[in-house]
């Protein structure tokens, strides 16, 4: 193999036409060797700008170098000081616009592959059966975590470290939340990464309580004055799917992507011995540009449709990751850009027969900073279609702020909560992740659980 | 040593089941988190095993202390069949709830709801979850009217625990085996216009088809009513919006806004159209279930050999 040079090692793929027609994982991660000389492309620099750019602050270099020194267990104990999810991560993180951003490889050449080490070494791990390391006693103190998402893992993980003894709430009948149900299998395997990563924080002493709705099985204050709990950290995301509210919404072929990858994430909908049925239409649109949409749109070309992704921006403001777009149209699927659906057209039985269209143009930026979408009059048409995914983003689920005390929201329905330690307006309850944010990223929820799981032990101690 | 059995942590037991007609059995299933602050008007979602669908159930009745909770299931589709094939000592490998919002009735203030006359319409499998709102009025004083209408007498279910707990019990069946004769409209219609009653307020449970149709009869005599929607649901959360509905001029999650609504303003054409969706596949399902491996297709219509 060539010596390191500005280029990173290619990482080897499933082909396009052999993946669009299976749910295995797409990316098929690197081989030793390959690991290996991407690792020596690491400057290991004094003052390190990529682990400034990690919400978490991993000691990037640190594994890197174990890893080039083909040290595996030393470069897993590094990643694991910062990070409970490192297989997780490496694979969803938006490394190109963090870590890898910062690299100084990247001004002359491609940035260091954190990403795809990270996975590498998460994976060896796994594999070779390395556990993450334990190194206080219990102390005696009980902490409830709402939701098994990345936030409230990563928290859950963090506390255990220190001796508490927590017990994660999870509402669905699996562990994981969006990992679970959100993210599909070809870009975050279940059984093979996240179930794994799930144990790995339960050999922590993790409890994980499922079926268990927080503000409908028992409330927060339930828990806090019968339970014994001292702190409670709200990780419960942002589930609660958007609409357009355009006619024809609630037509049979109209689904949020919610609804859509839950069925076959979380229920296996497109395997075979699964109870949980799915909509299979000849010609699916997906309406967004975010991952949400692409991960969509990608089911349903696995499943076997015909699919486009219909958005009201041009190519430059989609907000999915590049790479996902990249994926997705490689796999065949066709984008309508800066094109908006207004009405969602049906036949007699009210079954979804196409989707009428306006054309946009980009005008003056808006409060986002983006180029404000502007319609074309005139330029209405028909695009033919079985089922329309809607995928514009979600909001947090009033829930457990209608039935917990003292707990303030804002005009989004967000939890308030600052954002050092995640406090929120009640005592000893602190939140973070998309139930604060809004929806956002695996690792911002992880780095808001980090911190939270800081600020619940000094809360603790101070007590 | 005798051989110790190791005990799932989560094991949602059967403790009691009773077969009340040859398609409608009742569970009564440990769930004490349920149990605990589950109220009338409430759902719970179980599944059977790894593979199983989530299936929205309505709590039929509840033992805070025994920290049990009581379902009654009919046999539809295939998920419910399987649910049908476990026994005593069994348990489902999921139970999460409650979920919704409780009956009004029970959250309204009581002496309010003193002063009205209740009429209750349960539809078949709809008396399991007006049983518990009847019982709950019962033991506040308060006496209701039902009216609950089978298509036939074997189809009658829950009649004896219902006439401990209602002021006058109607049972009708379409087919006049037994009780009156006739659909739950016509009794409705014979009690206010023929037998001098007066309701000021009526609660409709059943097939969405029934429901349309009693809305459409209280409306006639001017009486408010309430119907409870089961439309299809994943997750019962509010997170995938299956189950939305027109109610009015708004949409509405059945699941964290219902199930209980103002049968007025539902529109009963579009959510009985949304029910319809899965219709194929499940029937295949339902005939894969029943016919096991024999069943090859080819018969060109159910598309089982594809």
């Amino acid at each position: 193999m060539a010596a390191p040079g500005f280029e990173r090692v290619p990482i080897s793929e499933q082909a396009p036409e052999v993946r669009a027609k299976n749910f295995e994982e797409v990316c098929l991660g690197y081989t030793e060797e390959e690991a290996v000389v991407e690792a020596a492309r690491c400057l290991n620099c004094k003052n390190p700008r990529c682990v400034s750019g990690c919400p978490v602050n991993i000691n990037i270099p640190g594994f890197i170098t174990a890893l080039k020194d083909k040290d595996f267990k030393r470069s897993y104990e590094i990643l694991t000081e910062s990070s409970s999810l490192p297989a997780v991560c490496g694979r969803v993180c938006p490394q190109e616009t963090q870590c890898e951003a910062q690299c100084i490889r990247g001004i002359k050449g491609d940035a260091v592959s954190i990403g795809k080490l990270e996975r590498y070494v998460a994976d060896r791990a796994r594999e070779e059966g390395t556990k993450m390391k334990v190194e206080c006693a219990p102390n005696g103190h009980k902490v409830a975590v709402i939701g098994s998402g990345p936030a409230g893992l990563t928290c859950a993980g963090d506390l255990a470290k220190l001796g508490y003894e927590v017990t994660i709430f999870e509402a669905l009948h699996e562990a994981g939340g969006v990992l679970t149900y959100g993210i599909p299998e070809f870009r975050l395997p279940k059984e093979k990464v996240v179930a794994p990563e799930v144990e790995n924080v339960k050999s922590l002493g993790v409890k994980i309580e499922t079926n268990v709705v927080i503000g409908k099985s028992v409330t927060i204050d339930e828990l806090m004055e019968n339970e014994g709990f001292e702190a409670v950290f709200i990780g419960s995301g942002a589930g609660l799917p958007m609409f357009m509210k355009i006619p024809g919404e609630n037509a049979k072929g109209v689904f949020s992507a919610n609804e859509y990858l839950t069925r076959n994430n979380l229920m296996k909908a497109f395997r075979e011995n699964s109870d949980t049925p799915i909509f299979k239409g000849a010609k699916v649109a997906v309406v967004g540009g975010g991952n949400v949409a692409m991960d969509a749109a990608r089911t349903a070309l696995r499943l076997g449709a015909d699919t486009t992704i219909v958005y009201r921006r041009s190519a430059a403001e989609l907000p999915a990751r590049a790479e996902e777009v990249e994926h997705a149209k490689e796999e065949g699927i066709k984008f309508e850009l800066l094109t908006n659906p207004v009405e969602i057209l049906t036949d007699d039985q009210n079954n979804v027969t196409g989707m009428k269209c306006v054309r946009m143009e980009l005008g003056e930026p808006d409060a986002s900073g983006r180029r404000r979408p502007v319609v074309i009059e005139g330029s209405e048409f028909e695009l033919e279609t079985n089922a329309v995914i809607m995928a514009l983003g979600t909001s947090p689920n009033p829930l457990i702020a209608s039935t917990t005390k003292g707990l303030e929201t804002n005009k989004w329905k967000c939890i308030v909560a600052d954002e050092k330690f995640g406090k929120t307006s009640k005592e000893g309850v602190f939140a973070g992740g998309d139930a604060v944010t809004g929806a956002a990223t695996v690792i911002l929820a992880m780095g808001a659980g980090k911190a939270a799981a800081k600020g619940i032990d000094e809360y603790i101690r101070n007590k | 040593m005798p051989f110790k059995q190791e005990v799932p942590s989560v094991m949602y037991l059967i403790k009691k089941k009773k077969v009340l007609c040859p398609s409608i059995f009742l569970m009564e299933v440990e769930a004490p988190r349920v149990a605990q602050y589950c109220e009338p008007g409430q759902f719970l979602i179980v599944r059977i095993d790894e593979n199983g669908e989530r299936i929205p159930l309505t709590i039929c009745d509840y033992d805070r202390e025994a920290g049990t909770i009581t379902i009654v299931v009919q046999t539809i589709g295939a998920s419910t069949k399987r649910m049908m094939d476990l026994e005593e000592g069994q348990g489902f490998h999921d139970v999460v709830g409650p979920l919704g919002q409780p009956s009004e009735l029970v959250t309204d203030d009581i002496e309010e709801v003193k002063n009205k006359k209740i009429l209750f319409v349960a539809g078949g499998l709809g008396t399991a979850p007006v049983y518990p709102q009847v019982k709950w009025l019962h033991e506040h004083g308060i006496d209701a009217d039902v009216i609950v209408g089978a298509k036939t007498k074997d189809l009658v279910i829950l009649e004896e625990e219902m006439g401990k707990v209602a002021g006058n019990l109607y049972i009708t069946t379409d087919d006049g085996s037994y009780g009156r004769s006739g659909m739950v409209t016509k009794v409705i219609e014979d009690l206010v216009e023929n037998e001098g009653k007066k309701y000021d307020l009526c609660v409709a449970i059943g097939p969405m088809i029934m429901m349309k149709f009693c809305v459409l009869t209280t409306k006639k005599y001017d009486i408010p009513t309430i119907v409870s929607m089961n439309p299809i649901m994943v997750d019962g959360t509010g997170m995938c919006g299956a189950c939305r509905l027109t109610v009015g001029d708004e949409i509405k999650f059945a699941c964290i806004d219902g199930p209980e609504f103002d049968g007025y303003k539902v529109n009963f054409d579009e959510a009985m159209g949304r029910m319809r969706l899965y219709q194929t596949q499940e029937g295949e399902a339902l005939l894969a279930l029943q016919e096991g491996k024999t069943h090859h297709g080819g018969c060109g219509n159910c598309g089982g050999d594809k």
